[in-house]
């Protein structure tokens, strides 16, 4: 027999292996069947998961740690769309996905046949494209499109549907070459345009009030070291998004941290009163803006975005350039060089302080040939906000009252007893916002969350698929109750897999999220809020699903717990923390308000009067 | 004014799609998620047999025509879109239908089909159909008149365009902006 020829089945895991995929996470079952037996013979790992959602979100968190794209495969009809969710999620938060799914035969399309759905149909307004195989013969052609366009461009999921027929049916194996791809419609654009790149620089020289607005695009684009050059160099503050967390080092004096609903005071307030927005990978998302209208309205806005569609569609450019963001901050950095920008200035950023440490009307710089740089402007705008980050930082109390653990607290102690480079997962909701607030996150990649979609449930299946990809990282899922229950089930995976991951849980017994939009807008009228700390038992669950869990109550058993999670290498953790219901997230900003409206913790208007 | 008058809420893309299934579910599937209206709609095979065109005529209210236009862009089988403007277009449409007539009315019909230089493809005792292409204000105004005689029933195909032709050396003055290979970096303003 010719060595080529080969089942489409055959020729699809061949397919993904030439792609060199090193894990897949999915869940067998009829129309996929075929595809399930060459899986033996190859040295593509498969996880099984319990729940077809599951494995959409590990793909999640495994791309999102490796900036590889992640592999899903679950059959035709529920498993299709019971992965519906996590191509949501990652067309929102443009992870790069192939996901494919099993179909019946060809014959049979069309004729409700058992466990059939117009998969193609359901997803095409959430995947960034689709493809239904008709021909065994066209597989090799199918994977490689499907790599080349959920990786390039705008990352996004992908998915194939593979018809039980083709998967049957025999081909002749080959692999295209990059020009046999089929794709004329496709060509994105990933160098920024000359003249605006220039007329850009320029404008980040004039500006007296400049903030960095950095999104995921830089962490797409791998643009974490360009990023943090153009701060220094020019002494431009950044604020990292939800999902941009990591991009820059919180620890860096120039990062101002998250802005948005739930971001720091300095981190809102310094874009609303910025007088030039640098947007590099972020896309003025409501969460972000507040009242669009009332956004920052003194600034001239740069966008660099590889996706033209993001340009005005929220909020009108002034200077709009299409790009990939590692390449075009490479050339803003060459056009300030020709600007005669000198190169970075280790006394002024470098010296650890905050930037409030800068003194206003500093000389200039010795042998500054920028002469129209207002490096002394910046520095009173740096004063400003370093004025306002100690006026309005974060803040909580931890009490020794029975009940009160804070889930702040508890971030605070997990954050400081675990390695620097920690991977954080999260759900979506109170616990979510804690945790981007609270930890510190000074590496790229190591934030894991939601953020576009806001899928409960995320953080389990997510922090599995991270430390698949990343397993001599230790990886955290900060978790509430109400997410944890919507899909804890992939501990089981995780357990019989061997993936120790540890879940710190923050068990308010509410959706705690939803508690404090009652309570602050709908006059503590609770509806279908109330979970309960005790049902499930969580401790029990943890173990029944081959976890350790552990319980903390108090304060002073925060630590250990931490420690002894962290001491545990073979097996998954739960830490069941029950934390005070009616602790709230802020700062705020409530929806459809500006963000001049920002609510700060009122301990903090008590103390200013 | 009839609803089908040139209407500066108008504007008309010529999308080149690949000639594969469900491309025209893509197209539709996206005005609909978006919320962008669609006027009219037109479907066929274009002179290369790898593409189809797609003239959609789009109601620019409900929606920047900027960020349609991008967002039609992302469709990966979408090859190319040209976007005409309602002052720089040739736009044409075809009408069919048929009218009841009566031994009195029947001259009246015929007399006016002539005027407006249409055909009569099929003739019964008591019902014409006819055939009219035109521009679309033209297509209005025929149909505005023969209403009065009694239309039995009445299709009209959607606009098909093509860019004004230019007739001066003026090559600054394009009336079709093409999108799609080209580099998209643009300019606000």
């Amino acid at each position: 027999m010719d060595p080529r020829e080969m089942t489409g089945a055959q020729a699809l895991i061949k397919s993904l292996e030439m792609q060199r995929v090193e894990v897949m996470f999915g869940l067998p079952g009829g129309a996929i069947l075929p595809v399930y037996d060459p899986i033996i013979d190859s040295s593509i790992r498969h996880i099984l998961v319990r729940h077809e959602q599951g494995a959409g979100h590990m793909a999640q968190g495994y791309a999102q740690v490796t900036g590889r794209p992640g592999v899903a495969i679950v059959t035709s009809g529920p498993g299709a769309t019971n992965i519906v969710t996590p191509l949501a999620d990652a067309y929102m938060d443009s992870t790069p996905l192939v996901v494919i799914t099993g179909q019946v035969a060809t014959s049979s399309i069309g004729s409700d046949a058992f466990q059939e759905s117009d998969t193609t149909g359901i997803t095409m307004g959430i995947t960034k494209h689709n493809w239904l195989v008709t021909d065994a013969n066209d597989i090799p052609r199918v994977v490689a499109e499907a790599f080349h366009v959920a990786t390039t461009g705008r990352p996004g999921p992908v998915l194939i549907d593979m018809p039980k027929d083709i998967a049957q049916a025999s081909m002749e194996w080959y692999w295209p070459e990059p020009s046999d791809l089929d794709l004329p419609g496709y060509h994105p654009v990933t160098r920024g345009d000359p003249e605006l790149v220039r007329e850009a620089a320029e404008m980040m020289l004039a500006a007296e009030r400049p903030v960095i607005y950095a999104g995921g695009g830089i962490l797409k684009a791998r643009a974490s070291e360009g990023l943090r050059e153009l701060s220094e160099r020019t002494g431009i503050p950044v604020v990292t998004t939800l999902m941009a967390r990591g991009c820059f080092p919180d620890s860096h004096p120039l990062c101002l941290g998250m802005p948005g609903m739930h971001g720091n005071y300095t981190a809102v307030t310094a874009m609303q009163r910025s007088d030039l927005l640098i947007a590099l990978g972020s896309r003025f998302d409501d969460r972000v803006t507040g009242r669009v209208d009332a956004f920052a309205p003194e600034a001239k806005v740069i966008h660099v975005d590889i996706d033209p569609a993001e340009h005005h569609k929220v909020r009108r450019a002034d200077v709009a350039i299409v790009g990939d963001c590692r390449l075009v901050i490479d050339e803003l950095l060459m056009a300030l060089d020709s600007l005669g920008l000198p190169h970075s200035d280790a006394t002024r950023v470098g010296s650890g302080g905050t930037p409030s440490d800068a003194a206003p009307g500093a000389p200039a710089v010795p042998g500054s040939s920028a002469a129209s740089f207002p490096r002394d402007r910046v520095d009173l705008w740096r004063a400003k906000l370093g004025e306002w980050q100690i006026r309005f930082p974060l803040v909580y109390a931890q009490t020794d009252a029975p009940g009160e653990l804070k889930p702040q607290f508890v971030l605070e102690t997990l954050r400081d007893a675990t390695p620097d480079d920690t991977i954080v997962a999260s759900g979506v909701g109170q616990h979510q916002m804690f945790a981007s607030q609270w930890w510190k996150f000074d590496y790229p990649n190591t934030w894991i969350n939601s953020g576009g979609l806001g899928t409960m449930g995320f953080a389990v299946p997510a922090s599995i698929g991270a430390k698949v990809g990343r397993p001599d990282k230790m990886v955290w899922a900060v978790d509430g109750d109400g997410c944890f229950q919507m899909t804890a089930q992939e501990l089981v995976t995780a357990s019989s897999e061997r993936i120790p991951v540890k879940i710190a849980l923050l068990n308010n017994a509410y959706l705690g999220m939803v508690r404090q939009w009652q309570e602050m807008f709908y006059e503590e009228r609770y509806s279908e809020v109330y979970l309960s700390p005790d049902l499930p038992d969580y401790v029990g669950w943890a173990e029944s699903m081959g976890c350790i869990g552990i319980r903390v109550e108090s304060p002073e058993e925060v630590g250990p717990a931490i420690d002894k999670a962290n001491s545990i290498d073979d097996r998954p953790v739960v830490i069941d923390f029950r934390t005070d219901a009616s602790e709230k997230v802020y700062p705020m900003v409530a929806a459809g308000a500006s963000n001049d409206e920002i609510i700060v913790d009122p301990s903090l208007m008590r103390g200013d009067n | 004014m009839s609803a089908y008058g040139i209407d500066k809420r108008h504007h008309t893309l010529t999308v080149l799609v690949e000639n594969k299934p469900g491309v025209l579910a893509r197209v539709a599937g996206l005005f609909a998620r978006r919320g962008y209206n669609i006027f009219s709609l037109a479907v066929a095979p274009s002179d290369d047999a790898r593409f189809s065109r797609i003239t959609i005529v789009v109601d620019v209210e409900s929606a920047p025509l900027d960020q349609i236009v991008k967002q039609l862009d992302k469709l990966i089988p979408v090859v190319s879109i040209t976007e005409l403007a309602p002052s720089a277009a040739r736009e044409r449409e075809l009408l069919l239908v048929t009218v009841e007539v009566s031994p009195e009315t029947r001259g009246q019909v015929i007399q006016l089909v002539g005027v407006f230089e249409g055909k009569i493809i099929d003739v019964g005792h008591d019902r014409l159909t006819v055939m009219l292409a035109g521009s679309p204000t033209k297509v209005d105004d025929f149909e505005d008149l023969i209403r009065s005689y009694g239309i039995v029933e009445l299709q009209r195909t959607g606009r098909v365009a093509l860019p004004m032709l230019e007739r001066s050396d003026d090559r600054s003055n394009l009336s079709a902006k093409v999108l799609g290979f080209a580099n998209h970096t643009e300019k606000a303003g």
